[in-house]
């Protein structure tokens, strides 16, 4: 099991555009990926590829999310994803 | 009993009703003749348990509900790559929920339920009744989602019927757009270059369809009862003047829509000046909403902003914007408009169009609650900020920035508001005249701030205590009213006593969509209002009548439309003593 930490930088947090970005890209990485708050019990960590579950997650701008995957091609998948989040995707 | 079915009339047969030419409001001008399309209407639930035997196993129903989410995937994201902006954003996100493991395994699973199991139709649909609760329970930003995941789970139902999608038709040839009314979620999705005119069966003056319409330019009437039952692909005719839609079109009907198709595009060009016949200025103004409002409205030869929505750059935040981002977007603005009026309207939360750091969102009434204004005493701070924004913008801009508040109903609040802006460096402090009590009392509320505009949208609704956005009040919804007309004269001669008192004149102008409407424009005038502002389509057609008529023959007409007993009358007396209007199909 490989994990990353990541800050969320998009102003408005993991909602909207930014949200529906991240989505895809974790479904482009064709691995299962999950991301919940650092401390949350990781049972309770949501589906990376659902945007849904993501808009529920309600993370704001400055969040620390953790991002777990593994098997084959988790560290690739989740160093691409943890960018995806540090990239303030409000800024025009 | 009759099963319920058997009581919806079969769309289309040979003994429906047909009450051609139907009568509704005209809100935009225009005549046009094409085709009809229906919007498709709001898909029924499916009913518990299936109304047939489920079909093919278990496996095979979960393979439909995943094969319809990706259909309907595909074609949103076929949508969005054809959209742009805004529509584009939401068509993509839209596209991501259709196949969301969250909305489709718990479809799924819904399928073999303990209590019960679900059609393919029914498990999406509850599926997606979850998702929406779980979304509206959120709040905010998530909650306005709401209706995204329901227009998904709609689509998919559809798609497992095998009907067409809710919403829009696409269509390759341009159409009318017939619906009962449009969502603003439907505006986004509405392709201009399709769409040549818009015809509603409920909706009054304001709706949303109304305001889209006005946005777009596009001809339109609301309010036509019946309109539904005209099948699609009929050839119809709407004159959006005279709020008419003729579904048996003859010659007649062809050389007007043809006319106004070659004289449509020479009367949206406006010189840049407005004036009456003998050339006494009356300034038009745009009403814009964003720097590419303005921008566009700085083209369309606008003298200047007669109302800037700030509301831009607060919707869809949960957050109120920093000074920072609110001096950038004012200055988009005024940028525009070097040297110009610019009349900045400040935060108009609640109501429709509530923030969720500014309204209280259990009001039992909120257009009569705490919304413009009024949400300054409950919410300290905000008002500030964006005045301390406005003027640090208007410093390094030459913009002629005036600022007005909306929802002003005592000259207390009046004195406040211009305190403010006078402590802040803003001097040209103004109110909005929205509320009934702030005309009736205008020459104590002028005597506190420099000029009034007034909102005949809002004032409408209050004078007539009629609720703008239901089409069923659409007749009380109109500005023409007597009251309205009253009310309006009273802030005129209002501003003008507190102006003699000052000793120095108060303006007094319009920047609802009365404005904009070429006969009434001309009544406004001659009541003595002082500038006009609109949306920056309608700057050509009311120049062109404007300039028609002399200000002695616009206050005649204004006596004509004060002593009419009806709105009816009053729009029927001016108009016929405008023929210019019927000439250009205004």
């Amino acid at each position: 099991m490989s994990e990353r930490i990541a800050i969320v930088a998009s102003r408005s947090g993991l909602h909207a555009r930014p949200a529906a970005i991240f989505t895809e890209a974790a479904q482009d990485t064709g691995v299962q990926v999950t991301v919940a708050r650092t401390g949350d019990p990781r049972e309770d960590a949501m589906d990376a590829a659902s945007i849904l579950s993501l808009m529920a997650l309600g993370a704001a701008q400055g969040e620390e999310l953790v991002l777990r995957a593994e098997g084959a091609g988790a560290d690739q998948a989740l160093d691409a994803l943890v960018q995806v989040l540090e990239t303030d995707h409000d800024a025009a | 009993m009759l099963e319920a079915s058997s009581t919806f009339p079969s769309n289309g047969s040979a003994d429906a009703p047909r009450r051609t030419p139907y009568m509704g409001v005209g809100v935009v001008p225009g005549r046009v003749l094409a085709p009809v399309r229906q919007m498709t209407a709001a898909v029924q639930e499916p009913p518990f348990p299936g109304g047939s035997p489920a079909q093919g196993t278990l496996e095979s129903q979960s393979q439909r509900i995943k094969d319809a989410a990706k259909a309907v995937q595909a074609d949103l994201r076929s949508r969005a790559a054809t959209a742009s902006g805004e529509a584009k954003n939401i068509l993509s996100a839209t596209a991501l929920m259709a196949t969301d493991p969250m909305l489709v395994t718990s479809a799924i699973k819904l399928l073999s339920s303990p209590d019960g199991a679900r059609t393919p139709e029914r498990a999406v649909w509850e599926a997606g009744s979850g998702v929406a609760e779980m979304l509206s329970g959120l709040g905010g930003y998530m909650a306005e989602r709401v209706s995204d995941i329901l227009d998904v789970r709609a689509r998919i139902v559809c798609e497992l019927r095998g009907e067409p999608a809710p919403g829009i038709p696409y269509s390759e040839q341009p159409f009318i757009l017939v619906a009962e009314d449009l969502a603003p979620a439907d505006t986004a999705t509405l392709d201009p270059r399709k769409v040549l005119a818009l015809v509603t069966a409920s909706g009054g003056p304001q709706s949303h369809t109304a305001i889209l319409a006005r946005a777009l330019g596009l001809p339109a009437v609301v309010a036509a009862p019946g309109v539904q039952e005209i099948p699609d692909g009929q050839p119809v005719y709407v004159d959006g003047a005279v709020g008419i839609v003729n579904s048996s079109p003859g010659e007649e009907q062809q050389r007007a829509a043809e006319s106004w198709a070659a004289s449509a595009s020479s009367l949206k060009a406006f010189s840049g000046s407005g004036r009456t016949a003998d050339g006494f200025s009356v300034p038009l103004l745009a009403n814009v909403g964003s720097a590419a409002d303005a921008a566009l409205a700085a083209v369309a030869c606008a003298e200047g902003v007669g109302l800037l929505r700030t509301e831009f750059c607060f919707l869809n935040r949960d957050t109120e914007p920093t000074i920072a981002d609110q001096v950038e977007a004012y200055g988009g603005v005024f940028e525009a408009f070097p040297g110009r009026k610019v009349v900045v309207r400040t935060l108009d939360a609640g109501a429709d169009k509530p923030l969720p750091f500014l309204s209280n969102l259990d009001e039992p009434n909120p257009a009569l609650g705490v919304r413009g204004y009024r949400a300054h005493a409950g919410f300290p701070g905000v008002l500030e900020r964006q005045l301390q924004a406005i003027a640090t913008a208007a410093a390094s801009h030459t913009a002629e920035v005036w600022v007005m508040a909306p929802m002003i109903s005592t000259a207390e609040e009046a004195a406040e508001f211009a305190s403010l802006c006078l402590g802040l460096g803003l001097a040209t402090p103004g109110v909005m005249v929205e509320v009934p009590s702030a005309a009736l009392t205008a020459s104590s509320v002028l005597g506190e701030v420099d000029f009034a505009s007034i909102g005949t949208n809002d004032l409408t609704q209050y004078a007539m205590a009629a609720d703008r956005q239901l089409g069923s009040l659409a007749a009380l919804n109109d500005p023409w009213q007597p009251a309205v007309l009253q009310l309006v004269r009273l802030t005129v001669e209002g501003a003008a006593a507190a102006g003699a008192a000052d000793g120095k004149p108060k303006s007094v102008g319009v920047c609802g969509e009365a404005a904009a409407d070429p006969a009434l424009a001309v009544v406004l005038v001659g009541l003595g209002i002082t500038t006009l502002s609109m949306s920056a389509r309608a700057l050509g057609p009311v120049s062109a009548v404007l300039s028609s008529v002399t200000v002695a023959q616009a206050r005649e007409l204004a006596a004509v439309a004060l002593r009419a007993p009806t709105a009816a009358a009053a729009r029927s007396a001016v108009r016929s003593a405008l023929p210019l209007l019927s000439e250009l199909g205004l």
